[in-house]
């Protein structure tokens, strides 16, 4: 078999330290604004329940569009990630408002079934009007060092997203809170980017551990380098565990200090979320009247 | 335009700084005797911070005196526990006043406020703790029948870069082990060592235990030759250690020196190159290379020179100069005028020499003194900028092509206070590490301090260590 890509090594202690002191940046006034807006503008808002029906979808789709009613100059999401089944629901709700409807797909959450079912779910996601595929890569077979396997997949789920009738991208979620080490994740990140993913995303959002500042940072380390060498700009997603303001300000400071103020946008930065943008606006609020407003003036749903 | 640019941050705490400061000698403040003022100012504007009193020769000796008389009265009969007692209440009350001091370390010596918040303050805290533990289990430090007896008198000269952190590492095993401490503070860098001599009258230490006498060079050299001082602990230039030494020859004062260095970082081909970047840029322009320790000289393995040259160059671009009260800033001021005619002095005689030098891209603040973070290829062994301290945001970057010349290379030097090896190879790192004549070697990573671990140097960078239980053994009797 041929080498795929050369083997990057990590070194977690200086990593984390690197990423503790990006978490440490103090972001106010005009930069918090900034920083409030383009979050909810990276925003994949996020209903991936067993309980999600088309009414749950169709609120959520509301309010991805137009996030507080009343107040100019709040920006739409960039996009709402549903289950494949709730496609439809999405897809009329958003026409038209220039949301996109993300779906995962390839037997989401665990990417344990064959190929063919992991492509005719993806398949089926697309004919259903997703623009945006969030699959999952086979963490067994990465960690049994089969990454041809994982590749391959990633390749085929790849080219059906690219035969399909309009542009359909493809985020490749790595799952790092299994892939056990940052080595893993520094090479299941090259991996997917020389197999077509135009993002990398961190977790499905359904394991203990999820998005973490050190996780986002070797995988913006990967994403600078394939950059590098390519010369292609792709993109980086982080879902998972991301509730507050504060930790989506430092996911944007990670990116702007290791790739880049081009990143800094929806094209090529998501953060996939639920609660999160809540807590945007509230805090948006803050920032522009000077005082909080109870959770209750902000829609739940 | 640039997107999602960090507004200013500064640090809102503005400690009280008095006009003008005294001596403090025998638990009290008194003026100098010879009435003179000198000023400190703060080096990211160039603005008047106080008048510190210019201790002369008499005020030395009036200080030695009280050590003397708090050493004979009070300290060296002192049950251990109790001063254990006054050491965890100096500790305490530098972390409970950190803030404060933090932003005073920062408006004096120029360095970031994250520094002085995260670093300098804590780590000085740390070192108190860390003494105070020591001082009644001294005799497990001690070889099986040895008492650990004080030495006396100890007169104590710290530098600039670091000013309360080089004060606690001195001050803290001074104290345990039972001996009084005559402290000098750097010229330009007065201010925190004043608030911890009030902070320790405010502890109620006996009198003459902590003495502090601001001055200059002419006050540091009137404590080294006085006659009722036991020991001389002095962090500061190659040239003024060998000075010291040279004076102290002959006499029966101890004496340790933590000096400069030239420190070696080696990153070869195989290492976690991101990290060894993070690390490189640790290493030199943390303190804006203001640190002794500094891995001023990078060795890089020559088949990957190229790509880490690349990616230095991409990353001293996103360090942040400027106001060093903000809270985002890297690269705060130099820490004086002086200081930066001497880094601009270097960085000419490596232009001269023929190398290249690649700087960050930044609008320098008009007023203060700032030097660019910076860094140097195409560097020759002979170069004086690959031989010569610099002390300033400036690194040598040259190159070897196996582990035999790494190691060669970065022991051709007549320093030895530090190196870092970045590789991802356990057994290599253990190799080179035995080979490098330094007294800290940092095994992927660099710049890690605790209490617990000796500092110190080999050859010119000095002798004696600080911290941990070696620490001790510099401030008790042989």
């Amino acid at each position: 078999m041929i080498a795929l890509t050369p083997v990057v090594s990590v070194d977690a202690v200086m990593l984390e330290a690197r990423a503790a002191a990006l978490a440490k940046r103090s972001i106010k006034t005009s930069a918090k604004l900034e920083g409030i807006t383009l979050g909810i503008r990276c925003t994949d808002l996020t209903t991936l329940e067993g309980k999600d029906s088309q009414g749950r979808v169709r609120s959520l789709c509301a309010k991805a569009i137009t996030p507080r009613p009343g107040w100019p100059g709040v920006p739409s999401v960039a996009a709402v990630c549903v289950y494949p089944n709730l496609v439809p629901a999405a897809r009329a709700a958003v026409e038209g408002t220039g949301v996109k409807v993300a779906s995962v797909a390839t037997a989401f959450p665990s990417g344990l079934s064959k190929l063919e079912i992991k492509l005719a779910d993806t398949a089926d996601a697309i004919a259903s009007g997703a623009d945006e595929i969030d699959m999952v890569i086979d963490r067994g077979a990465f960690l049994a060092g089969h990454e041809r396997e994982v590749f391959d997949e990633i390749v085929a789920v790849r080219s059906l997203c690219a035969s399909a009738a309009r542009e359909v991208h493809l985020k490749v979620i790595l799952e790092t809170g299994e892939l056990g080490s940052y080595d893993n994740i520094r090479r299941a990140s090259d991996l997917a980017l020389e197999a077509g993913a135009d993002f990398i995303k961190t977790s499905t959002g359904k394991v203990g551990t999820n998005a973490t500042f050190p996780t986002a940072l070797v995988m913006c380390e990967a994403l600078r380098d394939f950059a590098r060498r390519t010369g292609e700009r792709r993109g980086l997603k982080v879902a998972g565990g991301v509730r507050t303001t504060k930790q989506a300000l430092t996911y944007l400071v990670i990116v702007k200090e290791t790739l880049g103020d081009a990143w800094l946008d929806p094209g090529k930065f998501r953060i996939g979320a639920s609660s999160l943008l809540d807590d945007l606006l509230m805090q948006l609020e803050k920032e522009q009247t000077g005082h909080y407003a109870g959770s209750d003036y902000i829609p739940k749903d | 335009m640039a997107i999602f640019d960090y507004a200013p941050a500064p640090e809102s705490v503005r400690p009280a700084i008095r006009e003008r400061y005294g001596l403090f000698i025998d638990g009290n403040w008194v003026a100098p005797s010879g009435g003179r003022y000198f000023e400190t100012v703060n080096p990211a504007d160039e603005t008047h911070l106080s008048q510190v009193a210019y201790a002369s020769a008499a005020d030395v000796d009036r200080a030695v005196r009280a050590a003397r008389k708090g050493y004979e009265k009070y300290w060296r009969r002192m049950k251990p526990a109790d001063r254990a007692k006054y050491l965890y209440r100096i500790a305490r009350a530098v972390t409970e006043r950190g803030r404060e001091l933090a932003v005073l370390e920062t408006l004096d010596g120029g360095k970031p406020i994250k520094e002085s918040r995260d670093f300098d303050i804590p780590t000085a805290a740390a070192h108190f703790f860390y003494y105070a533990g020591w001082a009644d289990k001294l005799e497990w430090a001690m070889r099986a029948g040895r008492v650990p007896d004080p030495i006396g008198v100890s007169g104590q000269i710290v530098p600039w870069n670091f000013p309360l952190l080089m004060a606690a590492w001195k001050i803290a095993p001074a104290l345990a082990c039972g001996n009084t401490v005559v402290l000098k503070p750097a010229e330009t860098t007065p201010l925190t060592a004043l608030a911890l001599a009030q902070i320790v009258r405010e502890a109620d230490l006996p009198p003459g235990v902590i003495n502090v006498l601001t001055g200059d060079g002419a006050t540091g050299a009137a404590l080294v030759e006085h006659a009722g001082v036991d020991k001389i602990a002095f962090t500061g230039s190659t040239e003024v250690g060998k000075a010291i030494a040279r004076s102290l020859a002959g006499t029966d004062k101890r004496l340790t020196l933590e000096l400069g260095g030239k420190a070696a970082h080696i990153v070869f081909a195989d290492a976690p190159m991101d990290q060894a970047i993070e690390g490189v840029i640790n290493g030199i322009y943390f303190n804006q290379g203001h640190v002794c320790c500094a891995g001023s000289r990078l060795l890089v393995e020559e088949r990957v020179h190229d790509e880490v040259i690349v990616r230095l160059t991409e990353r001293l671009q996103t360090l942040r100069l400027g106001d060093p009260l903000d809270k985002n800033t890297d690269i705060g001021a130099i820490n004086s005028k002086a200081q930066l005619e001497k880094i601009h002095e270097l960085v000419r005689s490596g232009v001269e020499a023929g190398a290249t030098l690649v700087q960050q891209q930044c609008v320098l603040p008009s007023r203060g003194f700032y030097f660019p973070a910076s860094f140097f290829t195409n560097v020759h062994p002979s170069h004086r900028i690959a031989r010569e301290e610099i002390f300033g945001p400036v690194l040598s970057v040259l190159t070897f092509r196996t582990p035999d010349e790494a190691v060669e290379k970065a022991n051709n030097t007549p320093y030895g206070l530090s190196a870092g090896i970045w590789t991802d190879k356990g057994s290599k790192n253990m190799w080179v590490a035995q080979q490098l004549r330094a007294g800290v070697v940092w095994c992927n990573t660099f710049n890690q301090f605790d209490p617990s671990s000796p500092f110190g140097g080999y050859r010119e960078s000095g002798f004696g260590r600080e911290g941990g239980v070696h620490g001790l053994y510099e401030y008790l009797a042989k």
